[in-house]
């Protein structure tokens, strides 16, 4: 069978998106989304760490055995987290020290070794790539979705503080879309992030139905 | 089919060779960068509670160790001008609403604020927060004060009857602020002899 690449990219970004459909990975996305910078911030790295490890696993995938693959894939994550700590803290310092603070949180991430075990201990080593690089990357998006919308009803802004994540380059993107001092501060505590990961789940589901789609209630299993 | 268990542990053992071998030379490689980078991190934090014209020594160099009031040994930056002490800094903690704040204090010789500044926290984002000079500018209020300007008994905030204006909604956070650097003057002025004795 050929492999369907549009269709892992699809499942990634949009169809099988590990927040909004699969509701994994649950810990960072409410911990993380305060604002729409450290969500962005949090998803890249995971999604490094998903690529990194995605691809050990398929490498690895036959000599991994069955009893002590789930182990080995956590020793791999583990592995692949402490390498980006590592070199993040010693040749990306600028951006380690606004990211610092999440790294060590991919490894209680659970989407990461829920790829692992539902697709590259299956696939071949390309695919496998594709996939975590793409599962990252539909985080990524989901988390900057979340925290956008947390950001600007909380505290009025729109990737505030992005410079520091993106360099000055990147300062046109920081906007204030409300006056100062009119946020609801709720939406920037924890109740905020259960209510907008809700909301923004069930749009992802209304968008489905529109289209047509099936909605898929399997959550993790439907991955595999 | 099954295979003896011992292959599985084989198996689990080299993965954690493997790993931990690329761990190693990775910590290895980045170990320099990393306590560079630190160090760098401390000359900065220095650099905004000190200010520049009042020292001409290696400030990262020139440190003295005491017992704090808790027993644990502070390290204590001193900043000296022609051999003598002019100001120092150090590291003091506040409790705040969400756990510790550490803040860098510059005192000088005189007893007064040089500066503070927020070196980590976990106040909650647009309340307590404003405490970090990236948010606002309160933190800047401390400079020039000393133990008795305002007077000691003033050093509280308002709500307690003192001088500082805490936030709205947030009075824990600036309470713990005002008290650590209170206890940070008096830190000084209980050790200034030992603290600006030059050997």
């Amino acid at each position: 069978m050929a492999t369907q690449y549009g269709t892992i990219v699809r499942d990634g970004l949009w169809d099988n998106n590990g927040v909004l459909s699969m509701l994994l990975g649950m810990c960072p996305t409410m911990a993380m989304t305060t604002s729409a910078t450290n969500g962005l911030g949090m998803g890249l790295a995971t999604a490094v760490v998903m690529a990194a490890s995605n691809l050990l696993v398929a490498v690895f995938r036959n000599q991994i055995t069955q009893e002590v693959r789930i182990p080995v894939y956590i020793l791999i994550i583990a592995a692949m987290v402490t390498l980006v700590d590592l070199s993040m803290n010693a040749w990306m310092h600028e951006l380690y020290k606004v990211l610092g603070l999440f790294i060590p949180l991919i490894v209680s991430n659970c989407l990461p070794l829920a790829r692992l075990e539902a697709f590259a201990a299956k696939e071949a080593v390309l695919p496998a790539l594709v996939d975590g690089i793409f599962m990252g990357l539909g985080f990524t998006f989901a988390l900057t979705a979340i925290g956008a919308v947390r950001e600007i009803v909380g505290q009025g802004t729109l990737f505030a503080d992005a410079s520091l994540l993106l360099g000055p380059a990147f300062q046109f993107m920081e906007l204030r879309l409300l006056p100062e001092h009119t946020g609801v501060l709720m939406m920037l505590l924890p109740p905020g992030g259960f209510l907008v990961t809700g909301l923004l789940v069930v749009a992802k589901r209304m968008i489905d139905v529109r289209a047509g789609k099936p909605i898929q209630m399997a959550g993790a299993h439907a991955a595999g | 089919m099954s295979r003896p268990p011992a292959i599985h542990a084989a198996i689990l053992g080299a993965f954690c060779l493997g790993f931990g071998a690329v761990l190693a030379v990775t910590n290895h490689i980045t170990v320099d960068d990393i306590a560079a980078r630190a160090l760098e991190d401390r000359q900065n934090s220095l650099n905004r509670v000190i200010p520049a014209d009042i020292y001409d020594n290696n400030l990262l160099a020139d440190v003295i160790t005491l017992k704090d009031d808790e027993g644990q040994d502070l390290t204590v930056y001193r900043a000296m001008r022609d051999g003598k002490v002019t100001g120092m800094a150090y590291e003091i903690r506040a409790s705040g609403y969400a756990g510790t704040i550490k803040l860098m204090l510059g005192v000088g010789a005189d007893g007064k604020v040089l500066g503070v500044r927020v070196l980590a926290h976990k106040e909650t984002p647009g309340l307590g927060d404003k405490i970090d000079e990236k948010k606002g500018d309160w933190i800047t209020r401390f400079t020039g004060l000393a133990l008795d300007h305002p007077p000691i008994e003033q050093w509280k905030v308002k709500k307690d009857g003192g001088e500082f204006d805490q936030f709205t909604g947030a009075t824990i956070t600036p309470r713990g602020v005002v008290n650590a650097v209170r206890n940070g003057l008096a830190f000084y002025a209980a050790h200034q002899a030992q603290l600006t004795e030059v050997h």
